[in-house]
């Protein structure tokens, strides 16, 4: 029945021998059995790193953010650096399930419910920085239009910090909807599996009592493909709105055309990197090589590669046009940032995100998978880098009284690490007790990209063609 | 809520389904349901399903999104607390652009998400009748509502479609309030006779 028919030379997508109820096996048996010590002693350590991040972010609020070592140029320090990483990490699940959803490519199946999870938690770890840097956090609820006594006073809707606000609110929340309406037929699965009493109540809850009905599944389908719509200029618009947050200020280094697409380039770059990080690891623990083959890791690899790409001519484009432009002020912000005070962090951001990923065109380094685990970490180094390079270019204004140099204090560090605590926490309970990988979607692909089923189909390549099609009509009537 | 009695096929492919129910459907007997463990494409064709209209409510939403986001925003411009921000218009028609499209797209995803749900009748706390606990593993449920009378020759009509099992079921037809963990009523009572 299957009228979508897949060339063989392409890489099966699903290796093994596997049928529907040895999919539901693989994906549903790590879920059902106890927590093994490896993952305890991750997951401790994760919720230790929270507890620091909670106690460096109650510090700050307690004694006011003049106990991190923002200074009168400096206003952003590594509080907004951290947020922006956050973001643009936060940007690889979206693409992964919306925008390779409509451009069907088959591989998203393996790894998109990992993918989301992470963007998920990273918008949560990202939301945390701009929140906190407010300083008086209980009047954060200020940036919401609701009708107030102050006038009514309206929060300023042309600012950038406020689309900002709406951004990153509706990307989490489209996100999280999306990620969720595929997870329901997955519990439903768990649920009628499940053998003890809990499981089969908490996962009958969380399946929203879903029981597979055709009319459901081709709502469901509709859903996905309108959600994937949607998703897709949203994901394009948060980097976007990030960058204005820069780009509208009158501010040399920040003030271009160029920076929404080199953000978002960037943004699916070190987003691409973290999924790599994760998946890695948790197809070897959870045994999933299987199904998060070699060659999803290579394909993702060359999304790497190419965004990197994309970013290395961003980040030549604007020191030629910093010197071609003939602005003074515009050519000493790139000049500090090449050979000025932080010209380490410069280098760093040049060396990790434009010289190293070029290795990706060598075939066999994309494949090797100790050698993407090591890229994936160096790219996210150099995606901070970026971002801090950006938000210290500040250090140097217009009134030389006031130049100054910035390092972060242990608050600031302290909250960073803690969004690291947060992230992994979540990770690590997600990957214990939800399906890592989307049962429903990688049964849909089974038959068109699975390893039994393609080398079935080696027979039908090598027939002769008048016998096949005389064999069709033969059988269609 | 309506305790009835139905006739559930269990298919082990979905290769076998389809020939099923286009033999179900064409010696007249009317599909209660079908169910499956994944998005079988065609399926809703072969049951004579309309195509969905929810992509339409997702347009409307998104309108709706659309015209909330300009209305407010220029209604507080114009009207409510005109400001002047460094001379710029009152309103600032590609100044709201980000936002009108952040809201346009919420709307639309909120919305649609929960018709769907509506229209699909589940949410948290929601109980359905599971012909078969595998058919959201591997097994293609084809449900069809019997009487006393016609029962055994619908069972057996299924069972000459290719069905791996077959069986009469009685059960809840529509959704209710319940927990998974739990027997209803109705089962017991089945169980004991």
């Amino acid at each position: 029945m299957h009228l979508k028919y897949e060339s063989i030379i392409r890489e099966p997508l699903v290796d093994g021998d596997k049928s529907y109820h040895q999919i539901t096996e693989d994906i549903c048996s790590p879920i059902e059995s106890k927590p093994t010590k490896l993952w305890t002693i991750g997951f401790l350590i994760s919720a230790s790193l929270l507890a620091f991040g909670i106690f460096s972010v109650t510090w700050e609020v307690y004694w006011g953010t003049g106990v991190w070592n923002l200074n009168r140029t400096i206003g952003w320090g590594y509080d907004i650096t951290n947020f922006v990483w956050w973001v643009g990490i936060g940007h690889a699940g979206t693409l992964i399930s919306a925008i390779l959803l409509l451009f069907r490519q088959g591989w998203r199946t393996g790894v998109n419910r990992a993918a989301e999870a992470m963007t998920i938690f990273a918008v949560m770890c990202a939301g945390q920085f701009p929140i906190w840097h407010m300083g008086r956090v209980w009047d954060a609820f200020f940036v919401l239009p609701y009708g107030n006594t102050r006038g009514p006073l309206w929060p300023n809707f042309i600012s950038p910090l406020l689309w900002d606000v709406f951004a990153i609110s509706t990307y989490f929340t489209v996100s999280l909807l999306f990620w969720y309406s595929g997870l329901i037929p997955d519990f439903a699965t768990l649920r009628d599996r499940a053998k003890t009493k809990f499981r089969k109540m908490t996962y009958g809850v969380a399946s929203f009592g879903w029981a597979g009905s055709a009319k459901h599944w081709q709502r469901h389908e509709m859903l996905s493909l309108v959600l994937a719509g949607l998703s897709t200029p949203l994901v394009l618009s948060v980097h976007t709105i990030v960058s204005f947050d820069f780009a509208t200020s009158i501010v040399p280094g920040w003030h271009t055309t160029i920076f929404p697409p080199y953000f978002v380039a960037g943004a699916v770059f070190s987003g691409f990197a973290m999924v790599q990080t994760l998946l890695v690891l948790t197809r070897k623990v959870l045994n999933l090589q299987e199904y998060i083959t070699i060659g999803h890791i290579e394909a993702m690899n060359k999304v790497i590669v190419l965004t990197g790409s994309i970013v290395g001519v961003a980040y030549l484009t604007e020191l030629f046009i910093a010197y071609y432009s003939g602005v003074l002020w515009e050519q000493e912000a790139f000049r500090l940032r090449v050979m000025g005070p932080y010209w380490w962090a410069y280098w760093a951001m040049m060396t990790c995100n434009v010289v190293s990923p070029q290795l990706f065109w060598f075939k066999k380094l994309r494949r090797n998978i100790w050698f993407t685990f090591f890229m994936s970490i160096i790219v996210n180094i150099g995606m901070w880098f970026e971002r801090f390079v950006i938000i210290m270019s500040l250090h140097r204004d217009y009134l030389p009284s006031s130049w100054s140099y910035y390092t972060p204090s242990w608050p600031e560090v302290g909250f960073y690490l803690g969004s690291f605590g947060l992230f992994f926490t979540c990770y690590f309970l997600f990957a214990k007790y939800f399906p890592v990988i989307a049962i429903a979607e990688i049964k849909f692909i089974l038959k068109t990209s699975g390893e039994n089923f393609k080398n079935k189909m080696d027979v039908i390549e090598e027939a002769n063609t008048e016998h096949f099609i005389e064999e069709q009509l033969h059988h269609h009537h | 809520m309506s305790i009835k009695k139905f006739a559930v096929a269990v298919y082990d492919d979905e290769a076998v389904l389809f020939p099923a129910v286009k033999k179900v459907r064409g010696a007249g007997y009317k599909i209660h349901d079908v169910y499956t463990p994944f998005a079988v494409h065609g399926l809703d064709e072969a049951l004579g399903e309309k195509e969905s209209d929810l992509h339409i409510a997702g347009f409307i939403y998104g309108i709706t999104g659309t015209c909330t986001a300009l209305g407010f925003m220029g209604w507080i411009f114009t009207t409510d607390w005109p400001q002047n921000f460094g001379g710029k218009p009152n309103f600032p028609l590609p100044a709201f652009i980000p936002i009108t499209f952040e809201l346009t797209v919420l709307f639309a995803a909120v919305g649609m998400v929960l018709t769907f749900c509506y229209l699909n009748q589940i949410m948290p706390g929601v109980k359905k009748h599971i012909f078969d606990p595998r058919q959201t593993d591997d097994k293609f449920v084809l449900v069809i509502e019997v009487n006393d009378q016609n029962a055994a020759e619908t069972e057996a009509f299924l069972k000459a479609t290719g069905a791996e099992a077959t069986n009469i079921q009685v059960a809840e037809s529509d959704w209710w309030f319940g927990r998974f963990d739990k027997k209803e009523d109705y089962e017991i009572q089945q169980q004991l006779a």
